[in-house]
């Protein structure tokens, strides 16, 4: 049999089968991973409980023809239990989740960066220190910028004259000067607009002293552009509680 | 139309496409008025059988056999995901009271959010005090956890006493076997056997 073995994040389960379950993985070495956990969904499963969306693993695979097979699965944090006993960190959470499946396109493709931006956003959003909604934002704008889409919140996007600048596009890359502003862009507060750019770099001093007043916008900021670059819209988006 | 038929079989849940031709070929060689009687139960239980208006489990009926059973205990009611989760609780002939089906659990990765689920209906069960125990008896996953938890702050403010299953070790099962998710739960919950 032949066998790897990686530490993974549990991204999603589907029903499989009478008690089996295919679990999407996003490896630290192997990138994304579709393995099927065999009986998982038996009371009596050795590892089933381990296999849960949120779950930070030390999983073996055993290769398979289409899909490998989970053969042993060890927990390294149990990010689950924190994250779903408060209802907004879950919906938070779950947008994390469907964003890296959704970044890390190509299967097996190593994803190293995307993969330690997810373990670190999960243990603060199950940390539960920080306000899951921001922990969120900060998640989604960095993870773009890790995929190649990392907006412009400083500088203009188009000809990158220094800022301040008032108008955004998503279409753009972010804030544009006068001069270069297109038909349609969206004029954000300025605070909303140092919010973001203190969301992008992960500065939590800064991003914690706006007035929270400035989140909601802030957060329609970052769905625009996130959707626009994914050319699609998060299912699970819609549903996180604010 | 030997192939149309297996093709049909392929596409029930758990059957694949050899399951489906030894199905196929079993029904072509059993007796014609047993497969008869197989096609008349299939046609009856598609138009006889729906929802029940009060609880959302299957019925015949306008109401479900539970609802309408006059012995069972109006004050407690228990709150499942889906209908067999009903018929695994039955088994048990632990429980008296009635039930209310949410239809699934909520998963904003599949776009199920709390307006998918029949919430609504059960706050307007809940609505004129007769319940007093609400038992909340989603699954003990992720997706069933955080609808029990989104359940628990739509109910406590309605002053009803609201208890979620236990969760712990499987009986018949070794302890040294149990993940330490599990084997934490059975710590949490554990109980006295002073009483």
């Amino acid at each position: 049999m032949n066998l790897y073995r990686d530490e993974a994040v549990v991204l999603r389960t589907q029903k499989l089968g009478e008690a089996d379950r295919i679990i999407t993985f996003l490896t630290r070495n192997t990138g994304r991973v579709r393995a099927v956990g065999k009986g998982v969904r038996r009371t009596k499963s050795k590892f089933g409980a381990r296999l849960e969306p949120f779950m930070h693993v030390d999983v073996q695979f055993a290769r398979g023809r289409t899909l490998d097979i989970v053969t042993q699965a060890e927990t390294l944090s149990p990010f689950g239990e924190a994250i779903s006993g408060d209802y907004a960190r879950y919906t938070a959470g779950t947008a994390m989740l469907e964003t890296a499946e959704r970044l890390v396109v190509e299967e097996l493709e190593p994803a190293l960066q995307q993969y330690l931006l997810l373990v670190g956003a999960l243990r603060v959003l199950a940390g539960g220190e920080r306000d899951g909604s921001l922990v969120l934002d900060s998640f989604l704008l960095r993870s773009l910028a890790v995929a190649g889409y990392a907006p412009t919140f400083g500088g203009c996007a188009r000809c990158g004259a220094p800022g301040p600048h008032r108008s955004f596009s998503a279409g753009a890359g972010g804030m544009l000067c006068g001069s270069c502003r297109v038909p349609g862009a969206a004029t954000p507060a300025a605070e909303t607009v140092v919010l973001l750019g203190a969301l992008l770099a992960g500065d939590w001093p800064t991003a914690e002293a706006v007035d929270p007043r400035f989140r909601k916008a802030a957060s329609g900021v970052v769905a625009a552009y996130l959707q626009w670059h994914l050319e699609r819209s998060l299912r699970s988006l819609v549903h996180v509680e604010r | 139309m030997v192939q149309d038929l297996i093709d049909e079989l392929g596409r029930l849940p758990g059957v694949g496409p050899k399951s489906a031709q030894r199905i196929a070929f079993h029904l072509l060689s059993t007796d014609p008025t047993d497969v008869r009687r197989l096609a008349g139960v299939l046609m009856e239980v598609k138009d006889r059988v729906r929802f029940c208006v009060t609880c959302g489990n299957v019925a015949e009926e306008e109401q479900c056999r539970i609802c309408r059973d006059p012995r069972r205990d109006l004050t407690v009611l228990c709150v499942v995901e889906e209908s067999k989760d009903v018929i695994a609780i039955e088994r048990t002939r632990e429980f008296r009271g009635r039930y209310h089906v949410l239809g699934g659990a909520i998963s904003p990765i599949e776009g199920i959010g709390p307006d998918e689920l029949r919430i609504r209906e059960l706050m307007q069960r809940l609505a004129d005090d007769t319940v007093t125990e609400v038992i909340l008896a989603t699954d003990p996953n992720l997706e069933g956890e955080a609808t029990a938890t989104y359940l628990t702050r739509m109910l406590r403010p309605l002053g009803l006493r609201v208890t979620r299953l236990a969760s712990g070790l499987p009986v018949g099962g070794d302890l040294e076997y149990a993940d330490e998710v599990t084997l934490g739960r059975a710590f949490e919950g554990r109980r006295s056997v002073d009483d």
